[in-house]
């Protein structure tokens, strides 16, 4: 074995060990808040995991929304929980029950471990495939022409899922308030440490995510992980208090959320007359059209994932 | 072995501990963990899966690739319907203690009533 792999294998010991060790401590930690920041710890290791398995795009995803969107979420929601009554009500189950559980995850585990030492060699896929029909699409990376051209009645159901997922949660709205703005009211903070993050975080941030939407075409990013950061930067100006989460009646708001997937359905409908089906592209129109509807994603998927962590509307509904 | 078999069963071990915490954890917030550990492990997996099937140049099958990252946006977005739920419940059981202690007390919005 060469000097190189060996280290390489070293590398990849050490960070599986740890995943390992970490995702125990999100279930083993007492404290939620610990358990939430293992989690984000978590979130971020197994972005280095995506990098060693060759997928830039998916580490990227990872580290934005697995890792930092989630986070968001969960540290808020660990922190209003620690005000309230915990809502826990059932007994801790006994040691039979652990046993029997703790066998039967075990199998589970035993199972899967058998079915990766006995996966096909040569393994199957569709890379080949994926690469040769690509020049058709005039993009230059493969997970985004699977994304919005191979697959992608995929993406457009996500997009979808991302707003009515969202209505859930203003369903969620108690009397009266629907309409109202989301979450709760925060004071604007000049002199912390927020306040000098908010001033400098967010025109970084917003070329960044721009940016990583605009490489996608050809190189690692795209819509989602450029949206997810134009979102967490939307939402740093809430949670420093700079701005507030907009009414949750707003007809621009509304706009932008549903601006990508209506485009995307405006472009698989014209694909049926244009070119051979839903969600074709006409011949040399791919790029463009791609490049469109990934901007409108971009944006509708910022501001779904931004109002997702900002919750149910509960103040100042419109009179 | 090689650092893919590696984190194959690596996935494998974190389907077992998601799913472990996910039947037995006790609070809600902490299932919601649990279950995107086991999530996590499922995703990992197919990620060792795309990794095998590299061919063409390309790091990995970018099938699969594609699909994680749309997978991890609605893992995403379950998780924040589930977190939203789980604080609404505890804001109306809060209301609900409330007012059975003093029925004058009620916050007004914060819990629907049953009839």
């Amino acid at each position: 074995m060469m000097p190189g792999s060996m280290a390489e294998l070293l590398f990849d010991s050490i960070l599986v060990l740890t995943l390992l060790a970490v995702a125990l401590s999100i279930l083993a930690l007492r404290q939620a808040f610990a358990a939430v920041l293992a989690f984000v710890t978590y979130g971020l290791l197994l972005a280095i995991a995506w990098v060693r398995l060759g997928s830039v795009d998916v580490a990227l995803t990872e580290a934005a929304i697995g890792a930092g969107v989630t986070g968001v979420l969960l540290i808020a929601a660990a922190s209003r929980l620690r005000r309230s009554i915990p809502i826990a009500d059932k007994a801790s189950p006994g040691i039979p029950m652990r046993i029997a559980v703790g066998a039967l995850c075990a199998t589970i585990s035993a199972a899967l471990v058998a079915a990766v030492l006995h996966l096909p060699t040569p393994a199957p896929g569709q890379a080949l495939a994926a690469v040769a029909n690509l020049p058709s699409t005039g993009l230059g990376n493969p997970v985004t022409g699977v994304l919005l051209a191979y697959r992608a009645i995929d993406t457009l159901l996500e997009a979808v899922v991302l707003v009515l997922v969202l209505l859930g949660d203003w369903s969620m709205a108690p009397d009266g308030q629907w309409g109202g703005r989301p979450g709760p009211r925060l004071a604007p903070e000049v002199n912390g440490p927020l306040g000098l993050l908010v001033s400098v975080l967010p025109p970084v941030g917003i070329l960044i995510g721009i940016h990583i939407f605009w490489i996608g075409a050809d190189m690692p990013g795209g819509a989602f992980q450029g949206g997810t950061i134009l979102g967490a930067m939307w939402i740093l100006t809430w949670m420093a208090g700079r701005t507030a989460p907009p009414h949750t009646s707003s007809e621009r708001l509304r706009l932008v959320l549903v601006v990508g997937p209506a485009l995307f359905l405006v472009a698989g409908f014209a694909g049926i007359v244009f070119a051979e089906a839903f969600l074709a592209y006409p011949e040399g129109w791919a790029k463009p059209l791609i490049i469109g509807i990934e901007a409108a994603l971009t944006v509708s998927i910022a501001a779904a994932l931004a109002m997702l962590v900002a919750g149910w509307p509960s103040r100042e509904a419109p009179r | 072995m090689n650092g893919v078999t590696l984190f194959g069963i690596a996935s494998a071990l974190l389907v077992g501990l998601g799913l472990y915490g996910l039947v037995l954890s006790a609070g809600p917030l902490r299932r919601i963990l649990a279950f995107n550990v086991l999530g996590s492990g499922i995703f990992l997996l197919f990620g060792v899966v795309a990794r095998r099937g590299a061919a063409g140049g390309v790091g990995g099958d970018p099938v699969p690739h594609a699909i994680i990252i749309t997978g991890l946006v609605v893992a995403f977005a379950a998780s924040a319907l589930a977190v939203q739920l789980m604080l609404r419940l505890s804001e109306v059981r809060a209301a609900d203690r409330a007012g059975a202690n003093n029925p004058d007390n009620e916050k007004p919005g914060a819990g629907d009533q049953q009839p």
